[in-house]
C-alpha cells in the first residue's frame, strides 16, 4: 500500500527505518563562533546520542567551520540527529556523508617500544604494508604516523599489539563525498534553516 | 568618527579619549543605547525586568527612553519572564524580559524553559560581568550562555559592541520565525558602556531570507485524497494551530469534510470547543469521546502537534489502527515520537489553506459521498460523546471546582482570556470553560510550571487591555509567585486571580489517592495565609466564597471591580479530575469515575 508513497521526497517522508545499529559520519557546516560547537555536542548528550569522534576545522570561508561527527545508531536515530542539528540557527547544512560514496580519513600517532634488530625490522615491514611513516625514533622507541579510514587505523593498531604500544592518539574522522558521476545515490542534504 | 568606536564610556574614559569625545559633536551611542534603540526598532513597547549591577547602563537608557518603551518592575525575575510569556501568548508578539547577571539570570531560567517547551517567542536580555572578568568567578558571575544552552532556541554572548545591533535584530527574527522560541542575549557590562558608530553585520543573512513554502504537490494530493475518502478520520490539533493563526483554515477543511476535531491542551481555542465537530480535549484528562475516536480512527490527521506523552499514553497502542498524516513546521518533530505515513512540513496555516483550496477545486460529489460514508462513524462518535460527557458536580454545601469554572464561564460570557497555573484547577478550567477563539487559553503545557499563572495573566492583561483576563490558580502555585500582585497594583493592571483553594497540592494528592494507597505525603496546605488579608495587605481587593450560594455574587463583584482582585474560592477538598488515563497506559484504560 505504501510503495507508491515511498518514491516521494522532501516534504514527504516515509520512514523505512532499519533498526540495525550502524556507524554514520555526519558533516555539519556551522558558524565559527564560540559556543556553537557546545550547542551541537549538547544536542547529542541531551538525547543520549553518543559521539564516537568529532573533528572541527575551518572552511574556505573563515566564518564557517566544518564539523565531522562519527556516531552510532539505527536509521531513525541518525535521521533525528540530522534533523535536530538542522534546527540550530547557526548550522547551515547537515549531511549524512555515509549515505553515499565517500572518502573518510583518520590519522593516528602511535608510540611503540621496539628494540633494535629483528623487532624493529618487523615493525618496518608493517609500516611498509600500511604505508605508515616513522616520524620519530630513539634506541628503544618509535613514533609511527598513519592515515586511512578508521578500519585501517584499527587494523594497524591491532597488528602492533604484540609489541608494546605506549600511547595512541587519533584525530577522529574527516570525510568528504566522492566526485564520481557514475554513482546515482544522492547525499541526503538538508539545508538547515530552522528559523526561516 | 570611527576612531572613537572602541572607547569605553563613563567611568574609565582616558583623558586623551575624553578630549576626542568633546570635539565630536554627536558622540557615538554606547552599547546600552544601541540595545534599547534596537528593542524599539523591533517594535517593543513593553519590557518586564529587574535591575542590578551588570545592567545599570541599560537601565540608564531605559530611563532616558521611558516615553518610547514601558518598563514594568517585577518583584522576582521568574515573574518577569512569565509576564513576558503571557504577553507573547496573548498576542503572538515577541515578549521581552531584562534581568541582571548571576542570580537575576538564574531566576529567569524557569521562565525561559517554560517558553522553550511551549514554543513561545521571547527575547531575554541578561546582564553579564565585564568581558575582561568572564571566567574569573567574578561577583555575580554565572555562565548564563551555558546554563541556558539546552532551553533556548538560540543564544548570544555579545563579544563586540559592533555586533550588538545585528544581534538584537537577529534575536527577534529567530524568536518569532518558524517554530518560535526563547532567545537569550547575554551582554557583558563593558559592552553596554562602549561607544560604537560602526556597527557590523553578522554573516547570517540566510536567517532573513523569506523561504517560500514548498509543499510537495504529490504529498498534498495524497493527503487530500485520503481525507476525502477516509471512513473513520479525526483531526488531532495542537498549539501549532494557535501559533500559525490557522483556525479559519482548519474550520474550512473540517466543515467541508465533516470530520471530528480534538484539540490538545495547547490547542484549546484553536477550534471552538462548542462546535458540533469538536469532541473536546484529547489526552490524559481529555474526553472519553476524543480518546476513543482516536483509538478507533483509521486516519489520524495530526496538525501542529508533537505526540506528547500526556496525549498518547502508551505509544504502541495510540491510534494503532490509523494511518497518520503529520503536518508540522519543524522536520525534526516528524517521526520523532510516532511514525507518520505521510507528512507535510509546513506551518498549519499554509498546509490547511492549501488543503482547503484543493477541496474547493475537487469533485464535489466525491466529497459529499465521503461525508455520507462517514455517517456510521459519526453514530459511533456520538455514542461515545453521549455515554460519558464531562460531568459537572454540584453540591448544596460546598463549592465544587467544576461548578466554579462553569460559573466563571457564565459571568464572563465565555469571552475571558483564561490563564492557569498547573494542577487540578488547570484541567478543570480546560474541561469546563468552552473556548471560542485562539489565544483565549494560556497555560504552561510542556513544562507544567507552577507559578506561571499569576504573572502570565498580568502580562496578558497588559497586552490586551480591552479583554477580561482571569487567572485560575491553585493555592499551591499561587504562593510561588504571588509577589507580583504588588506589580499589578503599582501599574494599575486590573489583575483578577481566582484561587481554587482546596487546601492541598491537589494534583499530587489525587495521584497519591489513586496510585499510592491514599498515603498523603507532603501535600497538605491547610496551613496557608489568609488570602483575603494577604490581598488587602497588597492593597488589592480580597474576596472569599465558601458556599455555593455565594459564588456568583462574589465572582461578579470582583470581576466588576476596577482594580486588582484576589478571589479565595474554597472548594471541596478531595475532588478528583476525571477522566484520567494513568500515565503511560493505553488510552482505552481510561478511568471515568
Ligand atoms: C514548580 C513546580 N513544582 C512542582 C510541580 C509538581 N506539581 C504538579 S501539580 C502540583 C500541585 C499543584 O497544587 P495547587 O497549586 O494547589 O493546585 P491544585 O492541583 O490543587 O489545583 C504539583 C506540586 C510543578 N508542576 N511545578
Amino acid at each position: 500500500m505504501m510503495n507508491d508513497e515511498k518514491a516521494l521526497s522532501s516534504s514527504f517522508i516515509v520512514l523505512s527505518s532499519s533498526l540495525k545499529i550502524m556507524q554514520h559520519t555526519i558533516s555539519i557546516l556551522v558558524a565559527n563562533e564560540p559556543g556553537e560547537l557546545s550547542r551541537i555536542v549538547g544536542l547529542f548528550s541531551a538525547r543520549g546520542f553518543n559521539i564516537e569522534t568529532i573533528c572541527v576545522g575551518k572552511t574556505l570561508e573563515p566564518a564557517w567551520s566544518r564539523c565531522t561527527i562519527v556516531t552510532e545508531g539505527d536509521d531513525r536515530t541518525i535521521e533525528q540527529i540530522i534533523k535536530q542539528c538542522g534546527r540550530l540557527a547557526r548550522v547551515r547544512e547537515v549531511r549524512a556523508v555515509t549515505k553515499s560514496p565517500h572518502i573518510e580519513r583518520e590519522m593516528a600517532l602511535i608510540d611503540v617500544s621496539v628494540s633494535a634488530g629483528r623487532e624493529r625490522q618487523e615493525i618496518m615491514n608493517l609500516v611498509q604494508i600500511f604505508r605508515a611513516k616513522v616520524v620519530d625514533i630513539s634506541h628503544e622507541k618509535m613514533i609511527l604516523e598513519l592515515s586511512g579510514d578508521w578500519r585501517k587505523v584499527d587494523t594497524f593498531i591491532e597488528m602492533l599489539k604484540p609489541f608494546q604500544i605506549n600511547e595512541v592518539t587519533r584525530t577522529g574522522c574527516v570525510a568528504i563525498n566522492r566526485l564520481s558521476p557514475f554513482e546515482t545515490a544522492e547525499a541526503e542534504t538538508q539545508t538547515a534553516n530552522a528559523a526561516a | 568618527m570611527t576612531s572613537v568606536a572602541n572607547i569605553p564610556a563613563v567611568s574609565s574614559v582616558p583623558a586623551a579619549a575624553a578630549q576626542i569625545l568633546e570635539t565630536v559633536k554627536t558622540p557615538a551611542p554606547r552599547g546600552a543605547e544601541i540595545l534599547v534603540r534596537g528593542l524599539i526598532k523591533n517594535g517593543v513597547e513593553t519590557v518586564f525586568g529587574l535591575p542590578g549591577g551588570a545592567v545599570l547602563h541599560i537601565y540608564d537608557e531605559i530611563w532616558r527612553f521611558r516615553d518610547e518603551i514601558s518598563h514594568y518592575l517585577v518583584r522576582h525575575e521568574q515573574g518577569a519572564v512569565h509576564a513576558a510569556e503571557g504577553y507573547a501568548r496573548a498576542t503572538g508578539k515577541v515578549g521581552v524580559a531584562l534581568v541582571t547577571s548571576g542570580p537575576g539570570a538564574t531566576n529567569a531560567v524557569t521562565g525561559i524553559a517554560t517558553a522553550y517547551m511551549d514554543s513561545i517567542p521571547l527575547v531575554v536580555i541578561t546582564g553579564q560581568v565585564p568581558s575582561t572578568m568572564i571566567g574569573t568567578d567574578a561577583f555575580q558571575e554565572v555562565d548564563t550562555f551555558g546554563v541556558t544552552l539546552p532551553i533556548v532556541k538560540h543564544s548570544y554572548l555579545v563579544k563586540d559592541v559592533r555586533d550588538l545591533e545585528a544581534i538584537i535584530d537577529e534575536a527577534f527574527q529567530i524568536a518569532k520565525s518558524g517554530k518560535p522560541g526563547p532567545v537569550v542575549i547575554d551582554v557583558p557590562k563593558d559592552i553596554t558602556a562602549m561607544l560604537c558608530d560602526n556597527p557590523r553585520k553578522l554573516h547570517a543573512e540566510y536567517l532573513f531570507e523569506s523561504k517560500e513554502e514548498t509543499i510537495d504537490e504529490t504529498a498534498l494530493n495524497l493527503v487530500v485524497e485520503k481525507l476525502i475518502n477516509a471512513r473513520q478520520p479525526i483531526f488531532y490539533v495542537g498549539g501549532g494551530i494557535v501559533t500559525a493563526d490557522a483556525a479559519n483554515e482548519l474550520m474550512r477543511v473540517v466543515e467541508t469534510l465533516q470530520i471530528p476535531v480534538t484539540p490538545t491542551l495547547m490547542g484549546l481555542g484553536g477550534f471552538p470547543t462548542a462546535h458540533d465537530l469538536c469532541l473536546g480535549m484529547l489526552g490524559m484528562h481529555g474526553t472519553y469521546a476524543s480518546n476513543m475516536a482516536v483509538s478507533e480512527s483509521d486516519l489520524l490527521v495530526a496538525v501542529g502537534v508533537r505526540f506528547d506523552d500526556r496525549v498518547t499514553g502508551k505509544l504502541a497502542t495510540f491510534a494503532s489502527n490509523a494511518e497518520i498524516v503529520h503536518i508540522y513546521i519543524d522536520p525534526s518533530n516528524i517521526g520523532k515520537v510516532k511514525k507518520a505515513h505521510v507528512s507535510l512540513i509546513a506551518d498549519a496555516k499554509t498546509a490547511l489553506g492549501k488543503i482547503a483550496e484543493k477541496l474547493a477545486a475537487a469533485d464535489q460529489t466525491e466529497i459529499s459521498d465521503g461525508v455520507k460514508n462517514r455517517e456510521s462513524w459519526w453514530l459511533k462518535v456520538n455514542d461515545w460523546r453521549n455515554s460519558a460527557p464531562f460531568a459537572c458536580e454540584y453540591s448544596q454545601t460546598e463549592i465544587k471546582p467544576q461548578h466554579l469554572i462553569e460559573e466563571l464561564y457564565r459571568v464572563t460570557n465565555g469571552d475571558a482570556i483564561i490563564v492557569t497555573d498547573v494542577g487540578q484547577h488547570q484541567m478543570w478550567a480546560a474541561q469546563f470553560y468552552p473556548f471560542k477563539r485562539s489565544r483565549q487559553w494560556l497555560t504552561s503545557g510542556g513544562l507544567g510550571t507552577m507559578g506561571f499563572g499569576l504573572p502570565a495573566a498580568m502580562g496578558a492583561q497588559l497586552a490586551c487591555p480591552d479583554s477580561q483576563v482571569v487567572a485560575v490558580v491553585g493555592d499551591g502555585g499561587f504562593q510561588m509567585t504571588n509577589q507580583e500582585i504588588i506589580t499589578a497594583i503599582q501599574y494599575k493592571i486590573p489583575l483578577k486571580v481566582i484561587i481554587m483553594n482546596n487546601g492541598y497540592l491537589g494534583m499530587v494528592r489525587q495521584w497519591q489517592e489513586m496510585f499510592y494507597d491514599r498515603a498523603y505525603s507532603e501535600v497538605d496546605l491547610s496551613i496557608s495565609p489568609d488570602f483575603v488579608k494577604l490581598a488587602e495587605a497588597y492593597g488589592a481587593q480580597g474576596l472569599r466564597a465558601e458556599k455555593p450560594e455565594d459564588l456568583k455574587r462574589v465572582l461578579e463583584e470582583g470581576l466588576n471591580f476596577k482594580g486588582v482582585t484576589i478571589f479565595d474560592i474554597v472548594v471541596s477538598k478531595e475532588e478528583n479530575v476525571f477522566p484520567i488515563i494513568p500515565a503511560g497506559q493505553d488510552t482505552r484504560n481510561m478511568i471515568l469515575k
